[in-house]
């Protein structure tokens, strides 16, 4: 080789290098493939809000179809313009008030994370409106426990609040590195996706305003037939499919643990929804599709805080436990008499519980060993059995307590509770002034 | 026997129903159907307000023995109206009275007003 051709030759290597560097990141510090995974999952749990809407839509009665689709839609514009003036700074920045909740100056109007690359190579503002797209979705589920009853101005101004005082100080306990619950026992409460923060805070909550603002006109004695189970259908399908940004993409990151979170939620909605139609058909001696779509939830819910931490064996096992606790809890609530409109609670807080508590016992082993080295040597899974019962007391303490305060609030100063009048009529046009199914009349 | 036609308010038809149930009224036949009338309505799709042509309208269809007509109207008047049930608007709806031929159980095959 002579002195030209080595030139030309070390040119060449040096050049590839230099195109190697580039096609990983783009120079300054951004993992392209985790960033490229974050914004389809970002994208997708934006989509299960559409979904829920569908579902929870087609499930009232068609003088509350548009009413109750606001419910979600009016989440999307309150929560996602309260989630860049204060709540990410609420939710993601340092202690303060003793940790009840982060402050950060800088991330109001999200002005300090301008150009800021997280750790994983992911840019901030992919981070941060990952995370505020759970906090749109959080309260539009409450929105289910009290559907077809309650004034449009007074729920906008509840979800506010609530996002505010519940769902940010939660979150910020849970996901943010300096949250007690995050810091908790050996290797923190599990709570891989929002079991805790969103489904269960949501599903308590509902509660609390249900059983405060009593049941529907005629409950249970009239018959509330859902208006369209075709739209609630292709909902559930549509929220089956954006789960796999809400869980897959809570690994922040685009690699092994976003494929095991992937795998095990596609494993516990599968099982889900096979054995709440296993269960219906025994019980009941007919598969309903509204039974298998419930089911399908039971176990996407029940599998959002396991997903990082279980195999596929016990992502099938917690699908299949979940199904049938909520169909119990569920078959109880119409025992109870209490108008859990469209089960928040039954699906969503139940199904919460079940799912944080029973993953403890499908924990794989590497955890297990990473969550004993931390510990100094030994950590069973009752240890971390009584880290997550204490993780599920306080969401279960702290939701339902503030629901009760908020909603006691706002239903004094703005009516929470529809009139009799308005209720009748319905939501849409006592509301809205529009009616969903309009192109039924000849017009 | 008499065949009641009322033709209400969509809003008003739960009033109406719940009011009707109370009256011990409670086999009744309901549709949708649209129409003219002295109302015009306003709606609002994005802002702009527009008054549909054909105005949508809920019918209720009764057939009743005769003792049973001026309790079942004067229920319907006074949930129908939409102030209060004390005075009327346009667009509150009508009522229209039929004489009714025959009544027929399909299920035992007797006729006239055991059959209603």
């Amino acid at each position: 080789m002579n002195a030209y051709t080595r030139r030309v030759f070390f040119t060449l290597i040096i050049l590839l290098s230099v195109f190697a560097i580039v096609d990983a990141s783009d120079g300054n510090g951004i993992d392209s493939g985790a960033t490229a995974w974050m914004l389809t999952s970002t994208a997708l749990v934006l989509l299960m809000i559409p979904g829920l809407a569908m579902f929870y839509g087609g499930l009232v009665r068609s003088k509350n179809v548009l009413g109750t689709i606001m419910h979600s839609f009016a989440a999307m514009g309150i929560m996602s313009v309260l989630w860049v003036m204060v709540s990410y700074s609420m939710a993601f920045g340092p202690n303060v008030l003793g940790g009840w909740f982060g402050w950060n100056p800088d991330f109001v109007f999200l002005k300090g994370i301008d150009e800021s690359i997280m750790d994983g190579g992911v840019p901030e503002y992919v981070f941060s409106m990952f995370q505020g797209k759970f906090a749109i979705i959080t309260p539009a589920l409450i929105a289910g426990a009290f559907a077809e009853r309650v004034s449009f101005r007074a729920y906008v101004v509840f979800i506010a609040l609530w996002g505010i005082f519940v769902y940010n100080p939660l979150c910020h306990w849970v996901w943010a590195e300096d949250g007690f619950l995050f810091n908790m026992g050996a290797a923190g409460a599990i709570d891989f996706a929002g079991g805790t923060v969103v489904h269960i805070s949501a599903g308590i909550s509902g509660l609390v305003v249900a059983l405060y603002i009593g049941a529907r006109r005629g409950f249970p004695y009239t018959a509330v037939r859902p208006n369209n189970l075709v739209i609630t259908m292709l909902g559930a399908g549509l929220l089956w499919v954006g789960w796999f940004g809400f869980n897959a993409g809570s690994s922040i990151s685009s690699g092994l643990s976003t494929a095991q979170a992937l795998t095990a939620t596609q494993a516990a909605a599968a099982s889900g929804a096979l054995a709440w139609m296993i269960i219906e058909g025994l019980h009941r001696g007919k598969a309903t599709a509204l039974g298998f779509a419930s089911g399908i939830l039971a176990g996407l819910v029940a599998i959002t805080p396991a997903a990082g931490v279980v195999q596929p064996a016990g992502a099938l096992a917690i699908g299949v436990i979940a199904s049938l606790i909520c169909y119990i809890a569920i078959f109880s609530k119409n025992k109870l008499g209490y108008d859990d409109s469209l089960d928040a609670f039954g699906i969503h807080g139940v199904g919460g519980i079940v799912g944080a508590l029973s993953l403890t016992f499908f924990i794989r082993p590497s955890w297990m060993a990473d969550a004993a080295e931390a510990a100094g040597g030994s950590w069973t899974i009752w240890q971390q059995f009584g880290v997550q019962a204490t993780a599920v007391g306080i969401a279960i303490a702290y939701a339902g307590l503030l629901s009760l305060v908020l909603i006691f609030i706002v239903d004094k100063v703005f009516k929470f509770r529809s009139t009799d009048k308005e209720e009748m009529a319905g939501l849409d046009r006592s509301y809205h002034g529009e009616r969903g199914y309009g192109l039924i009349n000849p017009n | 026997m008499k065949l009641i036609i009322a033709i209400i308010r969509e809003s008003q038809l739960d009033e109406v129903r719940e009011a009707l149930i109370a009256a011990e009224i409670s086999r009744i036949t309901v549709s949708k159907v649209s129409g003219h009338g002295q109302q015009q309505q306003e709606e609002y799709y994005r802002g702009q307000k527009v008054i549909p042509n054909l105005i949508p309208k809920i019918k209720i269809e009764i057939a009743l023995n005769d003792e049973f007509v001026d309790i079942t109207v004067n229920t319907i008047i006074k949930a129908a109206r939409t102030k209060n049930g004390v005075q009327g608007e346009i667009g509150d709806g009508k009522i229209i009275i039929l004489p009714l031929e025959e009544c027929i159980r399909i299920r035992t095959g007797e006729k006239g007003g055991s059959a209603i």
